[in-house]
C-alpha cells in the first residue's frame, strides 16, 4: 500500500492563536478517510495547509510520497490535490458548463492562448458536459450558478474538483445544509468515486457520514486525539467526551 | 541660521500638518474602509472657508475651529447621505468621493476665484524666537506643538476612553464589533466627522505656511496617500511617523534634488509596498 | 441580423469624414475613438480584471512623452512608435508588479501614488518633460502613403487603429485566457485552487492594458503634436474611469460609449459652461448611486424589461 497524503507534524497559529498544534495525518492510497471534531478543531485550516492555501509554521506534508510543503498551492492542484469548499465558492453569473470547462482549463497548458475561442475547445467542452451528466447536472449546463438552488450548487462544488480527476480529493463538508434526501443524493454521488481517488472528508453530519468512512481522524484544539477504523473510533471514550459532549 | 535647520524646521511643520491630515483619513480607511478621496478637498474647503471667516472679522483661532465644524458638518452629511448607501461597494465609494472633490474643487474656484490667498499669521506668533541663539519662526513651532497636541490627545481618545475602545474595536474587526453591541453606523459618523473636522482644520492652519490656490487637494491628497501607505491603516502611530518620514522627504528632496522631488517622496512608498505591504505599523495589508 | 448591424456600423464609421461636414467634427470623432481606445484598455483592468486603476493616466502619458522624446531627438515615426510602446510595456510591467502588491483598495491607492508620481516627473523634471509648458513636436507620420496631417486623415488612421482594439479586445473576451482573467475577478481563491497562476493572469492583464492604453497616448500625441502634464493628472485617470464606468464595465460597447459621451460632453459642454469639473463629478456620483452598472448594461436591462418587446 503507497501513502497517498503525509501529514507530519504539521503547525499553524494565528497570532498567538494555535489552530493545529502538531497535526499527523497518514492516508493510503483509495481510502476514504473521515475528520471530525467540535466547530474549531482546525479542520478547515488542516484542508489549507495541505492545499497550500495558507503556509505552515512548521512540519512537512506529502503527496504519494513526494514532499510538496513548499510546493505553491497551483501547483499542488496539478499534482493531483482537489478539493471543494465548505462555503460555496463558484462563479455566480457563469454558467455550470462554463464553471466546469474554467475547472477543466485550469490544468490545461491552453489556459493561457489569448486567441483561439473557449467555447469552440471541442474536447474541454465535451469533458465539461459529461462530468456534468455524471452529476446529474446536465439538464442544468447552459444555467448560470446564480439561478440554481442550494442543493445543486453544492453538487457544482463537487463537479469542480472532480472534473480535474485528482489523486487525492479533499471534501469539506460536502453535506452541509442539505436536505436528508439530497444528503443521500451526494453521498451517492461520493461512494460512487471510483477506488483510484484517495478522499478525505469533513463532515459534521455522522449519520451520512459514518456510512462512508473507513478510518476516523477526531480533531480536537488542532491536535489529532483518536484515530482508527470506524468501530473503534466510534467505541473510543475520548470520542465520545469531546465529541459528543459525554 | 543654516540652511538645513531651516529645512528640518519645515519638515517638522509639514509633517504635523499632515499628520493632522493623515490620522483622520487612516482611521476612516482602517476602520471604515473607505478610500476617502475628498479628504484633499476637506483640507482646501478648510482653508478657505477660513479666509471667508477672517475676512468677516473671526480672529484667526475662531476662524481655525469654525471652519473645521463646517467641513466637519459637510463631511457627516456626505456619510450620512451617499457613503453610507455604497457600504461595501469600495470601487463606487471610490468614485464617488473623487467626483465629490471635482465637484468641491470648481465650486471653490467658483466661489474664492483662481489667484491663491494668502493667510496671515496671528500676530502673536509673527517673528523667530530665539533658542540657543538660533532664530527659530514662531508660527511654524506652534504649528509643530499643535499637532503633536493633536497627537497625544487623538492616542489618549483612542487608547484610554470608551470611545476609542469601540473605534479600535472597529478597526479590527467591525462584524464583530456589531455582534459586541457597538453601534458601528454612529461610530462611523463620528469617525468621518472627527476626520474631516481635523483635515479642514489642518487646511486653516496650514494656511499661513502654504496659502491657499486651487490644485491644493490634489497636491494634499498623495501625500495623505503616501502617509497611509507608509504607516499602515489605521496605526495612528503609523500616522505619525509616517506623516514626518514624508515631511522630510519632501523639503529635503524639494532642495536637494528638485527636479526629481516626486520621485524622492514617492520611492520609501513603493520600498515600503515591495518589502513590507502592510506598512510598517499596519496589521493588515492595504 | 448581428452582421447587418456591425456592417452598418463600419460603414456609418468609415464614412464619417464625407458626411459630418465640418473638420471640427471629424476632429471630434477621431478623439472619440482614440479615447475608446484608451478606455478599452482600462475596460481590460477595471471591467474584466476586477482591478481599478486610477493611475493609467500615468501610462497614457508615458507613451506619449517617450514618443514625443524620440521624435524630438530626431527618429523617424517607425522608431518613434515602436520606442513609445516598448517604454510604456516596461512602465506597465513595472506598475503592475507593484500595484498588484495590493488588491482592491490597496491596488487603488497604490495606482493613484504612481501616476501621481508620473505627474510629479512631467511637472517637476524639466530638463527632460520641458515642465509645465510641455513639449510640441512637428508633423504626423504617412503611413503606407496615407497623410495623417489631414484631419480626414487622422481620422481613417485612428479608425483603424480603433478597429484593431475592438477586435483583439473580441478575440481577447472570448478566449481561454480572458476566460481566465474574470475568473480572477469573481473567485480568486477558487482559481488559485483549481491551478491558474492568479497573480501571473493579472499581471499580464495589466500589460495587455498597458499596451493599448500605449497606443492610445501615442495617438493623442500625434493628434494635439504637443503634451503637457495636463494629460497625466488624476482628473485624466479619472477622466478614462468615468468612460468605462459611465458605458458598463467588462462589456466592449460600454467603453466606446463612454468615451464618446464624454469627449462628446466635454466639447460641448465646455462650449456652454465652463464648469467641466464640476459636471465631470456630478455625473460620477450620479452614475455611482443611480445606474451603477453603466448605460449600456443599464438599458439592455430597461430595454429587456419593456413590455414592447
Amino acid at each position: 500500500m503507497t501513502t497517498a497524503l503525509a501529514v507530519r507534524n504539521l503547525r499553524k497559529s494565528f497570532g498567538g492563536l494555535q489552530v493545529t498544534s502538531s497535526v499527523n495525518l497518514l492516508v493510503e492510497a483509495g481510502e476514504r478517510r473521515l475528520i471530525i471534531g467540535p466547530n474549531g478543531a482546525g479542520k478547515t485550516t488542516l484542508f489549507n495547509l495541505i492545499t497550500g492555501e495558507i503556509p505552515p509554521d512548521a512540519g512537512s506534508i506529502a503527496l504519494f510520497e513526494r514532499d510538496i510543503t513548499r510546493v505553491p498551492s497551483r501547483r499542488r492542484t496539478h499534482l493531483g490535490i482537489g478539493r471543494t469548499y465548505q462555503i460555496i465558492t463558484l462563479f455566480p453569473r457563469e454558467t455550470l458548463l462554463r464553471n466546469v470547462t474554467l475547472s477543466l482549463l485550469g490544468l490545461s497548458p491552453r489556459r493561457w492562448n489569448p486567441i483561439v475561442r473557449l467555447d469552440r475547445q471541442a474536447s474541454l467542452v465535451r469533458d465539461a458536459h459529461e462530468v456534468l451528466a455524471r452529476l446529474g447536472l446536465e439538464a442544468l449546463a447552459d444555467r448560470p450558478v446564480a439561478e440554481t438552488s442550494y442543493g445543486e450548487r453544492r453538487r457544482v462544488e463537487i463537479a469542480m474538483a472532480l472534473a480535474q480527476k485528482p489523486r487525492v480529493l479533499l471534501l469539506d463538508e460536502p453535506f452541509a445544509g442539505l436536505s436528508l434526501e439530497e444528503r443521500r443524493d451526494v453521498l451517492r454521488l461520493v461512494t460512487g468515486i471510483p477506488r483510484d481517488v484517495t478522499i478525505v472528508m469533513i463532515e459534521h453530519d455522522m449519520d451520512v457520514a459514518l456510512d462512508f468512512a473507513e478510518r476516523i481522524t477526531v480533531l480536537h484544539f488542532g491536535e489529532v486525539v483518536v484515530e482508527g477504523t470506524r468501530a473503534e473510533v466510534v467505541a473510543h471514550p475520548r470520542t465520545r467526551e469531546i465529541y459528543l459532549g459525554e | 541660521m543654516s540652511v538645513s535647520l531651516l529645512l528640518a524646521i519645515n519638515s517638522i511643520t509639514l509633517g504635523g500638518l499632515l499628520f493632522l491630515l493623515s490620522a483622520g483619513f487612516s482611521l476612516i480607511f482602517g476602520l471604515m474602509k473607505i478610500p476617502n478621496l475628498t479628504h484633499g478637498s476637506f483640507f482646501m474647503l478648510g482653508a478657505y472657508l477660513s479666509t471667508t471667516l477672517i475676512a468677516r472679522g473671526f480672529d484667526f483661532w475662531t476662524a481655525a475651529l469654525v471652519a473645521g465644524v463646517l467641513v466637519a458638518v459637510f463631511g457627516t452629511i456626505v456619510e450620512r447621505l451617499i457613503l453610507r448607501r455604497l457600504a461595501g461597494a469600495e470601487l463606487a465609494q471610490v468614485l464617488v468621493t473623487l467626483g465629490l472633490s471635482f465637484m468641491i474643487a470648481d465650486v471653490c474656484l467658483m466661489v474664492w476665484t483662481g489667484d491663491p490667498i494668502r493667510i496671515d499669521t496671528p500676530a502673536a506668533l509673527r517673528g523667530t524666537t530665539s533658542v540657543m541663539g538660533l532664530g527659530f519662526p514662531i508660527y511654524r513651532l506652534a504649528v509643530s506643538l499643535i499637532a503633536v497636541v493633536f497627537a497625544a490627545g487623538l492616542w489618549g481618545l483612542l487608547d484610554r476612553t470608551r470611545l476609542g475602545a469601540m473605534i479600535r474595536a472597529g478597526v479590527d474587526d467591525a462584524p464583530m464589533a456589531r455582534v459586541v453591541g457597538i453601534r458601528v453606523s454612529r461610530l462611523f459618523t463620528v469617525v468621518f466627522g472627527l476626520g474631516a473636522w481635523l483635515a479642514g482644520f489642518a487646511g486653516v492652519i496650514g494656511g499661513p505656511i502654504l496659502s491657499v490656490y486651487p490644485g491644493l487637494d490634489q497636491e494634499m491628497l498623495p501625500l495623505a496617500l503616501v502617509v497611509v501607505i507608509l504607516g499602515g491603516s489605521g496605526s495612528l502611530l503609523g500616522s505619525f511617523v509616517g506623516s514626518f518620514v514624508v515631511g522630510f522627504l519632501y523639503n529635503f528632496g524639494q532642495a536637494m534634488f528638485p527636479e526629481l522631488a516626486y520621485v524622492v517622496l514617492f520611492l520609501p512608498m513603493l520600498l515600503v509596498l515591495v518589502v513590507r505591504p502592510q506598512g510598517l505599523f499596519g496589521r493588515q495589508a492595504v | 441580423m448581428k452582421r447587418f448591424a456591425l456592417a452598418a456600423a463600419l460603414v456609418v464609421l468609415a464614412t464619417v469624414p464625407l458626411w459630418v461636414g465640418s473638420t471640427y467634427y471629424v476632429n471630434i470623432a477621431s478623439q472619440i475613438l482614440f479615447y475608446a481606445v484608451f478606455a478599452l484598455a482600462v475596460n481590460v483592468l477595471a471591467g474584466y480584471a476586477g482591478l481599478v486603476s486610477l493611475g493609467h493616466a500615468g501610462l497614457f502619458g508615458i507613451a506619449a512623452y517617450a514618443a514625443a522624446k524620440i521624435m524630438t531627438s530626431g527618429h523617424g515615426h517607425l522608431a518613434v512608435a515602436a520606442g513609445a510602446l516598448a517604454v510604456t510595456l516596461a512602465a506597465a510591467a513595472v506598475f503592475a508588479v507593484l500595484a498588484l502588491r495590493g488588491t482592491g483598495l490597496g491596488f487603488v491607492m497604490i495606482t493613484v501614488a504612481l501616476g501621481q508620481i508620473v505627474w510629479g516627473v512631467a511637472y517637476r523634471w524639466i530638463s527632460l518633460t520641458n515642465g509645465d509648458n510641455g513639449i510640441t513636436i512637428s508633423g504626423r507620420p504617412s503611413p503606407f502613403g496615407l497623410s495623417l496631417a489631414s484631419p480626414r486623415g487622422f481620422y481613417w488612421a485612428t479608425l483603424a487603429v480603433f478597429l484593431l482594439a475592438v477586435a483583439s479586445m473580441a478575440v481577447f473576451v472570448a478566449s481561454p485566457f480572458g476566460a481566465s482573467v474574470r475568473g480572477t475577478r469573481d473567485q480568486p481563491r477558487r482559481m488559485n485552487a483549481l491551478g491558474y497562476h492568479v497573480w501571473m493572469i493579472r499581471f499580464l492583464a495589466f500589460v495587455l492594458s498597458g499596451f493599448w492604453t500605449g497606443v492610445a497616448g501615442l495617438l493623442y500625441l500625434y493628434y494635439n503634436q504637443f503634451v503637457s502634464p495636463q494629460a497625466v493628472t488624476l482628473t485624466a485617470s479619472a477622466e478614462a474611469l468615468l468612460m468605462v464606468i459611465s458605458g458598463g464595465t467588462a462589456t466592449l460597447l460600454g467603453p466606446i460609449t463612454g468615451a464618446a459621451l464624454v469627449v462628446v460632453m466635454k466639447n460641448v459642454a465646455s462650449a456652454y459652461i465652463e464648469r467641466w469639473n464640476f459636471v465631470l463629478g456630478a455625473i460620477f456620483v450620479a452614475i455611482v448611486v443611480f445606474m451603477p452598472e453603466g448605460l449600456v448594461p443599464g438599458v439592455a436591462r430597461l430595454v429587456r424589461r419593456s413590455p414592447l418587446r
